[in-house]
């Protein structure tokens, strides 16, 4: 029986732990009750995966109803493989958040702050497993909301303006997202991804369903952070608690590349159409844009997790360049870069986070000679910097190979060259870092810290081994990645 | 409703430009009721022109009412906003006309909703049948959507306080509003009862009768001091409500899949498909209105204890518990 409800398990058991989290409002219980659901839904993702490697799609009717005419779940390879990646790093995080959180909150305040982690992990989850387009605006709003609260939860007051500019920012893209579902659903009478997919081609070239594409696009492109639409994350980011940087970090953009994939390849048709329109032109542009801009910002930080928030802007830009190429190398690399940017940013927020915990302070001055004090977490730190940078042997330099490679197949070695340089300018800013830490004499702060404890450490380094076990050993990530590319190149659905 | 916008934008005062809006929301209602969707003008009404406007008067009760001078020039703004605009008028430009029973969206699923929706869910009010059973999910996330916005202010406005129980109202000595009052909360509360069950037969349902319950409860606690409100309704059972609602919608579900049957299928419940699925309907908009009214009380009791606070103590920057160092 639980095999056959995974894809409303998937979902449905973070949605029901999060009132329990309100209702017990102990920090301690709410912890373990976030603990459970979590993994939860990590073992439901693992077990969605291995029934779509065996039967296909999946279909699942919600209230028993058959689609259109109820709402309905739809798991393929391309979003069975962004589950994995969301409740992955959600798993993962709520170990270290323990410590990490019950440091600054009081326990209603703690319990509070899982009910929205697991918010935040059910909306994400909840986009992604749907196959109606109503129904990813309704979960898109839990998880933008959740996320606004959890980032308004920082340390420093900053992080309220932040989360004020985020949420003015995500409320126009989701707007914009309702707009060009409202429209398609004018045109079409179906709010069912496979139904409007079944329906758009013939009146493609319609203005009601042109302008729907358009507001979806801009309205994503928000979400994601696509250059130059990313104002709003560096801050929020930045001064956002540790645990909220290194979830959203790895989980909500790459919810909103997803949407971007799904609906310029599902529901608009393919190949055939993503490359009629003037997008992947733009998209080339402002990726390389991005991955420039982005990377240079980061460089000229102070404070780190502000650098590491810049580098997110960039490392999007990788992503969409994989998606502007519209081939089948291309979006592998695109899709295999969601997975491995997911498991480096959010294990380097973590570690960040290990130096904010022991120092209070993540201004790269106040770092000096910290390499020595605290060894363990920065030497996870400089690890996963290699791997940002594209280090062989680590995920960076998967993702970054698949990239170049299918560059060279369209024969633009221009690109590869500027994929290389841009892999440069990451290594200055992790460079920095490293200098600071390794470099330079402790300050009299520094030389009484200690290593952060274990609690702190040991979900961290899961994912630094994670960055390395998935730098060698590729059949899950690119494996996945390259069926999801050729489903959504065929518009299979 | 052009007149307001621009009411809106011309005046400096937020006072005038709350009001506006709530006159705004209460036009759009009505236009609503010119659409034939009676759900939403109430939904519109009671939401948008009422507990909004409330809630925008609490706030400016906690801050000044004059707008900030502009900072930037506001000509990029307003390119974008004419480009939106732009984008927006050209894509209606070939909308099926307003109404027709030829248009995509009157062929496709809304004639089978028409159809069979009283046959299979027994709710005669077809936008229910829709709204709690056929898209149920989408509700249970929008009731998802309140809990997570009523939990997020708690979060950042009641973390804030813990001292000060100071009491005050807006409007203290106005014995014809005490009156007033007292004559016309049965009457409310009565009314709220009447959309939530009556919510299967006409328009109506949890989301309305939340909120006209929920604003009973206000204007008692704006008349009388938000002490009195909470003398009424405890603080603690509001917290409480807040997850329980959620937590009795999304329960419902699992009874269908302990059932046998999928997720949030009512038709197990009872003995036959019309009936489980009258008694889901019944049970899901019960939590939607215990999620919504509570949020809505909880918000107020948010902005109105950090109102008396600010009355109480004339400290004005008030360090944060969790925000020290």
């Amino acid at each position: 029986m639980i095999a056959l409800h995974l894809p409303a398990l998937q979902v449905v058991l973070p949605l029901l732990a999060a009132p329990l989290c309100a209702l017990v409002r102990r920090g301690t219980v709410a912890w373990a009750i976030t603990l459970i659901a979590s993994w939860a839904a990590f073992a439901a993702a693992i077990g969605l995966l291995l029934r779509v490697l065996d039967e296909g799609i999946i279909s699942y009717e919600m209230g028993g109803w058959a689609p259109p005419i109820g709402i309905e779940y739809r798991v393929d390879l391309i979003n069975v493989f962004v589950l994995l990646v969301v409740s992955g790093v959600g798993a993962v995080i709520v170990p270290y958040a323990r410590k990490s959180i019950a440091a600054r909150f009081g326990s209603t305040e703690q319990a509070w702050f899982y009910t929205m982690y697991l918010l935040a992990l059910t909306g994400l989850l909840g986009v992604t497993i749907t196959g109606d387009a109503f129904n990813i605006f309704v979960f898109l709003e839990i998880s933008s909301l959740a996320s606004y609260v959890m980032i308004a939860m920082g340390r420093d007051r900053r992080c309220l303006t932040a989360a004020y500019q985020y949420l003015i920012m995500g409320t126009v893209g989701a707007t914009f997202i309702v707009i060009g579902v409202g429209l398609l659903w004018a045109m079409t009478g179906t709010l069912n991804l496979y139904d409007l997919a079944q329906r758009i081609p013939e009146i493609q070239n319609t203005r009601p369903v042109l302008a729907a594409l358009a507001f979806l696009t801009v309205g994503i492109s928000l979400k994601l952070a696509l250059f130059p639409l990313h104002l709003w994350l560096p801050n929020a980011y930045a001064f956002a608690p540790s645990v909220t940087s290194a979830f959203l970090a790895g989980t909500a953009t790459k919810v909103a590349i997803y949407l971007f994939l799904r609906f310029f390849y599902t529901v608009f048709g393919g190949e055939g159409f993503f490359v009629t329109t003037p997008l992947p032109e733009i998209l080339l542009l402002l990726s390389l844009v991005a991955m420039f801009a982005a990377s240079i910002v980061a460089v000229f930080q102070s404070n780190v997790k502000r650098m590491l928030a810049y580098s997110s802007v960039a490392q999007i830009g990788f992503i969409t360049l994989g998606i502007s190429y519209a081939t089948e190398t291309g979006l592998t690399g695109a899709m295999t870069h969601i997975f491995n940017h997911a498991i480096m940013k959010a294990g380097l927020f973590l570690l960040i986070g290990n130096v904010l915990y022991q120092l209070g302070s993540v201004k790269i001055e106040d770092m000096a000679g910290i390499g020595r004090k605290m060894p363990i977490t920065m030497a996870g730190f400089v690890a996963l910097g290699l791997s940002l940078l594209g280090t062989p042997g680590t995920v960076g330099f998967i993702s970054k190979w698949y990239l170049g490679l299918a560059a060279v197949e369209q024969g633009q070695w221009w690109l590869v060259a500027l994929i290389v340089i841009a892999s440069l300018v990451t290594m200055i800013y992790i460079g920095r870092v490293v200098e600071v830490a390794y470099f330079r004499e402790p300050t009299a702060q520094v030389s009484q810290l200690r290593e952060a404890p274990p609690a702190l450490l040991v979900p961290a380094f899961v994912l630094v081994g994670a960055a390395f076990y998935f730098g060698v050993e590729t059949s899950l990530s690119v494996g996945l990645a390259q069926q999801a590319a050729s489903l959504l190149l065929n518009a299979a659905y | 409703m052009v007149a307001a916008v621009f009411g809106v934008i011309r005046a400096h005062n937020l006072f005038v430009v709350v009001m506006m809006g709530g006159i705004y929301s209460f036009l759009m209602a009505t236009v609503m009721v010119a659409l034939d969707a009676v759900d939403v003008a109430m939904t519109e009404a009671a939401v948008g022109a009422g507990m909004s406007t409330v809630l925008m008067l609490a706030v400016l009760g906690l801050v000044k009412t004059r707008e900030a001078p502009l900072r930037h020039s506001p000509v990029i703004p307003l390119i974008v906003c004419l480009l939106t605009g732009g984008a927006l008028i050209y894509g209606t430009i070939d909308l099926p006309p307003f109404g027709r029973a030829d248009n995509p969206q009157n062929q496709h699923v809304a004639p089978y909703y028409l159809e069979n929706a009283k046959k299979e869910t027994g709710a005669p009010n077809v936008v229910t049948a829709v709204l709690a059973s056929y898209r149920g999910y989408d509700t249970l996330g929008e009731v998802t959507v309140i809990f997570t916005g009523g939990i997020g202010v708690l979060v950042l406005l009641t973390a804030v306080r813990r001292r000060g129980e100071g009491d005050a109202t807006m409007m203290r000595d106005t014995i014809i509003l005490r009156v007033v009052v007292k004559l016309l909360l049965p009457v409310i509360l009565l009314f709220a009862l009447y959309v939530q069950f009556h919510g299967d037969y006409g328009p109506g349902g949890g989301f309305q009768a939340g909120v006209a319950a929920a604003a009973a409860i206000i204007l008692y606690g704006m008349i009388f001091g938000v002490m009195a409100a909470r003398a009424v309704v405890p603080q603690r059972v509001v917290h409480t409500l807040i997850p329980l609602g959620v937590l009795i919608f999304a329960g419902t579900g699992v009874a269908g899949l302990l059932l046998d049957a999928n997720y949030l299928d009512y038709s197990p419940l009872g003995s036959s498909q019309k009936a489980g699925q009258h008694l889901g309907i019944l049970i899901v908009e019960a939590g939607v209105f215990v999620t919504v009214a509570s949020t809505m009380l909880a918000i107020f009791y948010a902005f109105g204890g950090r109102a008396e606070d600010a009355l109480a103590d004339d400290e004005t920057d008030k360090p944060d518990d969790w925000r020290r160092e």
